[in-house]
């Protein structure tokens, strides 16, 4: 029997697309899952949001009070309510009733009308930088605020502003920022979907039966997995397309590079991850726990890719993993020629640990890929 | 290897195979010769499928060996598979394709020369051309046991290897399935088939029995029977059911079993059969002997190897 043939292969191909289409569910969730991963982690992870609660805290009244709060409404960003005493904005911020403390301090009017330019402290809840980076931000630019209620001699003159913000970002002092995201979500929204869909293939045919009649035809491993694998490179295109144009619109995603080259790099990754998903069909004794293996992946690989956490951030022997991930390459690559227009050359030495992944994967899945019942 | 056609489609020694701790064949040798249908009886788990997939080289025997069509089903077991057609206990084609994309997806995976007239016929033949453009998995059983066998044959393979094809498919059905077969054997295609009924164990050539994984007996029916040196009485008329259920305790009835209106006892002792008949005495109740059928024997076989552990 030739060790290979295109004419099977064909045939494994056309049987696979048939059954594909044969299935317009799953087709439906390939479709709508990265809409909804994207509108989900998009908006959860990636937000600006507004109407922040936060809290006024006074050391005792005064008479700019009532512009700095218009101000910050004004941004849109804050929900302001006064607080009394300083152990209930602590408590409140503790337990995530406030995001931001406004602490305007004792003789506060006194040290504006000298010109002494005095500071306001905001603790801010650090947890989730993401959410609080643009309410922070937008704070810079209250600070001309109360010159025109400043006395005549201060208002005059070039002169410092009259008070200023000091933020003090409390429990995570670190910031992720925003535009690293939705490149990110491109890589793990494909690498979600992708190894959920081809971890079932073969396990698939094993717990129909159809496996014993598979193995009793005259086809080798090799084409068996190059047929699974195709049609969802195909439908992981869709994918990257969908992703690509929402996030254009949704996100004002920019794209300094180029889109072909971008679009032949994701192949190759939305083929490592499918032979990874064949990799775990092949090994799995049932789809069950194909899909479990699948899942317990996805968790560190997004983990130590450096979609959660900045990479360089993380210890040596996280990095050390996080290099073998493909996702971790493709992030950087796609990070890199939407958001800095790299070429090939630039992408290079994160193009080829992915061909290397893949082809350690399919070699262990042609290995495991049992030609007997045994 | 061999020159010219060897006579023996099936020639294997002393196949063992055991799974974990559990032996499910033990020392069966087989000799099955080319154009014949042989019919593989035995109990549930006495190692029928397991041999017909060692034969096919879905399974690796522990020991033993053997040819199947003159190739050795150790080292060459893929070519093997080219001329083997094999028919799964369990309907193992594609549901969620239609009969047609089905039958072609083999041959084109067979790569038969002209695989869309090899399809076009074997539909034809079977029957099958009004459905071709049905789902597999919305078929009949006995239609999905048609398909199933247009596919094992559309490659024109040289032994067919049926396991259990008629499982739970209507007696019309079935008769119309073991004619084709028939048909087929005609034409010289050697053909082992394992089934649990007597009536198409009668169709075949020779029998082969397994208990425990060894083969118990084989031969045509008639030579079957005579091994057996089986006694059958009959009895007619009264309350036969009673009957059965108080003979079956007497020494040296190994077997009673009612079939409609007659009950049949069997035992290898003449006497001690005789005496309990008498012992079971009814106006109502001629006893007869008889020929022992088929299905006494298999009934004795099996009461055997439950006895025997």
């Amino acid at each position: 029997m030739n060790a290979f043939s295109f004419r099977r292969l064909w045939a494994l191909l056309r049987k696979e697309w048939v059954q594909v289409r044969r299935d317009p569910t799953t087709l439906r969730l390939i479709i709508l899952m990265p809409m909804i991963q994207l509108l989900m982690f998009g908006y959860v992870i990636n937000s600006n949001p507004h109407n922040l609660p936060a809290g006024v805290l006074m050391a005792q009244p005064s008479k700019y009070e009532r512009s700095i709060v218009t101000a910050l409404r004004n941004t849109g960003y804050y929900n302001i309510r006064m607080v009394a005493t300083e152990a209930e904005a602590e408590q409140d911020l503790a337990d995530g009733k406030l995001l931001f403390v406004i602490n305007i301090p004792a003789n506060f009017d006194r040290s504006v009308d000298r010109g002494e330019s005095p500071s306001i402290l905001v603790d801010a809840d650090g947890t989730d930088p993401t959410a609080i980076g643009n309410a922070t931000g937008a704070l810079g630019g209250l600070t001309n605020t109360l010159r025109r209620d400043l006395p005549p001699n201060l208002q005059a003159g070039p002169a410092p502003p009259p008070f200023r913000f000091v933020i003090h970002a409390r429990y995570n002092p670190e910031q992720i920022s925003a535009l690293n995201i939705v490149p990110g979500l491109i890589c793990v929204v494909l690498m979600m979907s992708t190894l959920m869909l081809t971890t079932l293939a073969i396990t698939k045919e094993r717990e129909r039966g159809t496996m014993e009649n598979l193995l009793a035809m005259p086809v080798r491993p090799i084409e068996v997995m190059l047929a699974k694998i195709t049609p969802y490179i195909g439908i992981g295109y869709l994918q990257v397309v969908i992703i690509l144009v929402m996030a254009a619109v949704l996100f004002h995603l920019p794209i300094h590079g180029s889109v072909v080259l971008l679009l032949l790099v994701l192949g190759l990754f939305i083929a490592s991850n499918l032979a990874l998903g064949i990799t775990y069909s092949t090994i799995a004794s049932n789809q069950s726990q194909a899909q479990q293996m699948a899942q317990f992946t996805m968790m560190p690989f997004m983990m130590l890719s450096g979609f959660f956490f900045p990479f360089q951030g993380m210890p040596a022997w996280a990095r050390f993993i996080g290099e073998a991930i493909p996702t971790t390459h493709a992030m950087r690559i796609v990070r890199g020629v939407l958001l800095k227009g790299n070429g090939i050359v630039e992408i290079f030495p994160d193009l080829w640990p992915i061909g290397l992944f893949m082809l350690v994967t399919v070699t262990i899945a042609v290995l495991f890929y049992r030609e007997t019942l045994d | 290897m061999s020159d010219g056609p060897p006579e023996l489609a099936i020639d294997v020694r002393d196949l063992h195979k055991s799974f974990g701790s559990r032996v499910v064949v033990d020392g069966l040798s087989l000799q099955v010769a080319r154009g014949e249908i042989c019919g593989f009886l035995g109990a549930n788990g006495s190692g029928k499928t397991t041999t017909i997939r060692m034969l096919c080289g879905l399974l690796v025997p522990d020991g033993g060996s053997g040819t199947c069509l003159g190739l050795d089903i150790l080292k060459q077991a893929p070519l093997i598979r080219r001329q083997v057609g094999y028919m799964t206990q369990k309907f193992s084609f594609y549901e969620d394709m239609t009969v047609s994309e089905n039958l072609t997806f083999v041959a084109e995976v067979y790569e038969m020369k002209n695989s869309a007239e090899a399809v076009r016929r074997i539909m034809d033949r079977m029957g099958l051309v009004d459905r071709a453009d049905q789902l597999a998995g919305q078929l009949s059983g006995g239609w999905k046991q048609r398909l199933a066998l247009a596919a094992c044959v559309l490659h024109e393979p040289k032994l067919l290897l049926l396991d259990e094809p008629t499982a739970g498919v209507d007696a019309k059905a079935r008769r119309e399935f073991w004619d084709l077969i028939h048909d087929m054997a005609v034409d010289g295609l050697t053909v082992l088939v394992s089934t649990h009924y007597m009536d198409e164990a009668e169709r075949c050539k020779r029998i082969v029995y397994l208990a425990g994984g060894k083969l118990v007996v084989q031969g045509s029916a008639d030579e079957v029977v005579a091994a057996s040196s089986l006694i059958t009485f009959e009895a007619t008329g009264g309350d036969i059911d009673a009957i059965a259920r108080q003979i079956r305790k007497r020494p040296g009835v190994q077997a009673a079993a009612v079939f409609g209106h007659v009950l049949h006892i069997a035992g290898t002792d003449r006497t001690q059969l005789l005496a309990a008949t008498r012992a079971c005495a009814d106006p109502n109740i001629a006893w007869a002997e008889v020929r022992p059928g088929l299905e006494d024997v298999f009934i004795h076989l099996l009461s055997g190897t439950e006895g025997a552990g």
